[in-house]
């Protein structure tokens, strides 16, 4: 406390700026350590039921749309070049830049979403929710229900991950805007990078898992 | 002792009113938000253990019909390993005691330890809504399908609080990761942390590692239940199966998020108590890390019944026996300390003494239950009731007693009555054995689990164990009223009552809001009595 010369942003706690990035930086990578064990669990049910019904998981995958599903991947590695030149131009202290690549990010995290409403909604149409409504061709009725379970549960999962991204960027905007965020005060951007791209990095996974995998089948 | 000072400044006196409590940041405040919170719901998931043993004073079903017993072991189960037993050490003493054992000024993301603190109420207020409102009947395990589509009691309120809880857990974990590694004073290097911090490092990974599997589980199984999406249901193909296989990856490891910060409190007890260094230390410091990563190989010792292969199972059971490696070395090197040691049998003693017995006992038993052929004997009888009750509460409780009473004087500034808290652990000790120790013998003849009525051949040994949970809940108020007696009538604690070492008792009791008046700096190992330089601290 006897250093009267004290950043504004150092907490009361650390004795260093250096010292308090060091710990948001690492606390960010073991919060993504447990996204990693969450979506895991996700993971292990895939594939288990995969290995199990291979005939099902590849006719229903035949639903999915593959040039939308290929479109967001493209969108969304979009977003993450510019998360990453938004958490350059954070150590460089420009802040005019860091709100314009903040912003795109959100926009292709927007143009995502959007298209991903729009697959929901023809999943909608043609009756490929689980449940008493589930319409298929008889032979894997039972089997494609639960590939969809698993579709529409990790994608939106994986969805709401980045609507909390949305919430998370807002903030970096206004503590961009209020000046907060300098060359010497950066982390905050940076480890919002880091979860943008955990994020996206799950999608990664999720477009060959659900979109791809055994479609020659058919 | 005669001394004995209140410090003009410290963490109590730092602000009044509701407001300086519920937005506090200051990690010793919220472990007593959190010591409230836990005492709470212990003493709720207590009560349903009242009804329990009641309702089997009897053979026949005479006090509530077998499904109001469903839920009452339900609620009992989930009451206590939910909002009791996993954050009881950590959150209260873990978050007390780390920042000031490493010489930090408060844990690394002090405002995350709030949320931290608000997130668990808020869970249990789901789960405690769900036991208001119709209650839960599917066991504190949820199985599916019986969990998805047969029962009619509110899964979804419940299992709502018991994911929410779980962030509180994972954020907790993180907190004491991240502080851990980043915060330790000058001087304190790995080696020379107290085996509490050790401990809890591996809890923290077990809380950070498991729960989100947990999360992703329930969450499945409120899909299923709300959206018939299927998942674990047989009618589409799914497997029940799977569901215990992802519930136990979590639950199992939950076990030694319970066990692993109490063998930290032994670790700082039989030090203090025999004025010796713990023997073996960096044994005892790995052997939790030890037991955090076996922990995770070992799930399916649960479900050798659940129709797993018998390759499986071989391998399963293999690998819990391996357990037992680590906690062998805890529970020797604890008895090689008190070799030759001073011992002194003030009241933390009595429960670390407690502690080792017991556990000894719940460890052991679990070896037959690792042994594929005795487990499928006993499986969903007493006896597991009474392995794990052994080392719940004959293990958690009793080193979270301990430690309570062992840092009291530094929390609260005050002394307790050393006479009543020796007699009350005599009598928990007494309880607990009289309550627990018939059910051993039960299960091995056969009395099986979550059955409201028995053969009245049972009867004996069902009346002895009643009679033992109501001395043992006589035990449990006592702390209760002499501890808060001693927060206005007590005498003034000096700042190091016990004579003991570790920079917790280097600042005053209780300790000023940023933990020490000077940062500390450490020139000597954990432990080191007898050396000048640690004397001289004395």
């Amino acid at each position: 406390m006897s250093d009267v010369h004290a950043h504004p942003a150092l907490a009361h706690h650390f004795d260093s700026l250096e010292e308090q990035k060091e710990a948001a930086t690492l606390g960010m990578w073991v919060f993504l350590v447990t996204e990693v064990l969450f979506f895991g669990g996700l993971f292990a049910t895939y594939a288990i039921y995969r290995t199990w019904y291979p005939d099902a998981f590849a006719a229903a995958s035949h639903e999915l749309d593959v040039t939308l599903g290929t479109i967001n991947t493209a969108v969304l590695i979009t977003s993450s070049l510019t998360m990453a030149l938004a958490v350059h131009a954070a150590q460089l202290g420009q802040r005019a830049k860091i709100m314009v690549f903040l912003a795109l990010t959100m926009a292709l995290g927007g143009v995502f979403l959007g298209i991903k409403s729009v697959e929901y909604y023809h999943k909608f149409a043609e009756h490929l929710i689980p449940g008493p409504g589930f319409q298929f061709e008889k032979e894997h009725i039972r089997h494609a229900q639960i590939f969809f379970s698993l579709y529409f549960v990790m994608t939106g999962l994986h969805a709401l991950h980045m609507i909390i991204g949305f919430g998370i960027m807002l903030v970096m905007l206004w503590w961009t805007w209020r000046g907060t965020i300098t060359a010497e005060y950066y982390s905050p951007i940076e480890i919002s990078g880091l979860y943008w791209h955990f994020v996206d990095i799950v999608w990664i996974f999720l477009f060959p898992l659900l979109y791809l995998i055994g479609r020659h089948a058919h | 002792m005669t001394t004995a000072l209140v410090p003009a400044r410290h963490y109590l006196n730092d602000g009044y009113g509701i407001k300086s409590w519920l937005l506090t940041r200051d990690h010793k405040r919220i472990a007593l938000l959190y010591l409230a919170g836990v005492t709470f719901f212990f003493f709720i998931g207590g009560a349903f253990a009242v009804l329990i043993r009641l309702e089997l004073a009897t053979p026949v079903g005479d006090l509530v019909s077998d499904e109001t017993y469903n839920k009452l072991f339900t609620m009992h189960g989930v009451m206590m390993v939910f909002f009791f037993l996993i954050p009881a050490i950590p959150s209260v003493l873990g978050n007390f005691l780390i920042p000031i054992m490493i010489g930090a000024k408060d844990l690394a993301f002090p405002k995350l330890n709030l949320a931290s603190w608000y997130i668990y109420m808020l869970g249990a207020a789901f789960t405690t809504y769900a036991i208001v409102t119709g209650g839960l009947d599917t066991g504190w395990t949820f199985y599916t399908p019986f969990s998805t589509v047969a029962s009619t009691s509110a899964v979804i309120p419940a299992a709502l609080g018991i994911f929410i809880t779980g962030f509180s857990s994972i954020l907790t974990g993180l907190n004491f990761i991240v502080t851990i590694h980043q915060m330790r004073a000058p001087g304190m290097t790995w080696f020379r942390l107290p085996l509490f911090i050790w401990s809890h490092y591996a809890t923290s990974l077990i809380m950070v590692l498991g729960t989100p599997v947990l999360a992703i589980t329930i969450l499945l199984v409120a899909a299923e239940r709300l959206f018939h999406f299927g998942f674990f249901d047989p009618a589409v193909g799914g497997d029940p199966v799977l569901f215990q296989h992802l519930f136990w990856f979590y639950s199992h490891p939950a076990v030694y998020i319970m066990i692993l910060p109490a063998m930290g409190v032994i670790s700082e007890l039989v030090a203090a108590f025999c004025r010796k260094p713990v023997y073996g230390y960096p044994f005892v410091a790995f052997a939790s890390l030890a037991i955090a990563v076996l922990g995770f190989l070992v799930w399916a010792h649960h479900m050798f019944v659940a129709g797993i292969s018998v390759y499986a199972a071989m391998i399963f059971s293999i690998l819990s026996f391996l357990v037992a490696i680590p906690s062998a070395v805890k529970v020797f090197n604890w008895t090689a300390t008190m070799y030759k040691g001073s011992v002194s049998w003030q009241t933390p003693m009595l429960y670390a003494i407690g502690f080792i017995g017991l556990f000894t006992i719940g460890g052991l038993t679990g070896l037959f239950l690792a042994a594929v052929g005795l487990d499928i004997h006993v499986t969903d009888t007493y006896f597991i009731v009474a392995h794990f009750h052994y080392i719940m509460v004959g293990g958690t409780i009793m080193a979270y007693l301990g430690g309570l009473h062992y840092w009291w004087p530094k929390i609260s500034g005050r002394l307790y009555n050393e006479w009543l808290a020796k007699f009350s652990a005599l009598v928990i000790f007494i309880g607990f054995n009289l309550t627990f120790f018939p059910q051993f013998i039960l299960g091995y003849l056969g009395m099986p689990r979550r059955y409201h009525a028995y053969p009245p051949e049972f009867q004996v040994l069902n009346v002895l164990s009643s009679a033992g949970a109501s001395i043992l809940g006589v035990g449990y108020l006592l702390p209760m009223a002499y501890l808060m007696w001693s927060l206005r009538y007590g005498r003034l604690a000096s700042d190091n009552p016990w004579g003991a070492v570790g920079l917790e008792w280097n600042t005053t009791s209780p300790p000023p809001t940023e933990n020490f008046a000077e940062p500390p700096e450490v020139t000597w190992e954990a432990y080191d009595y007898g050396s000048p330089v640690v004397e001289e601290h004395v």
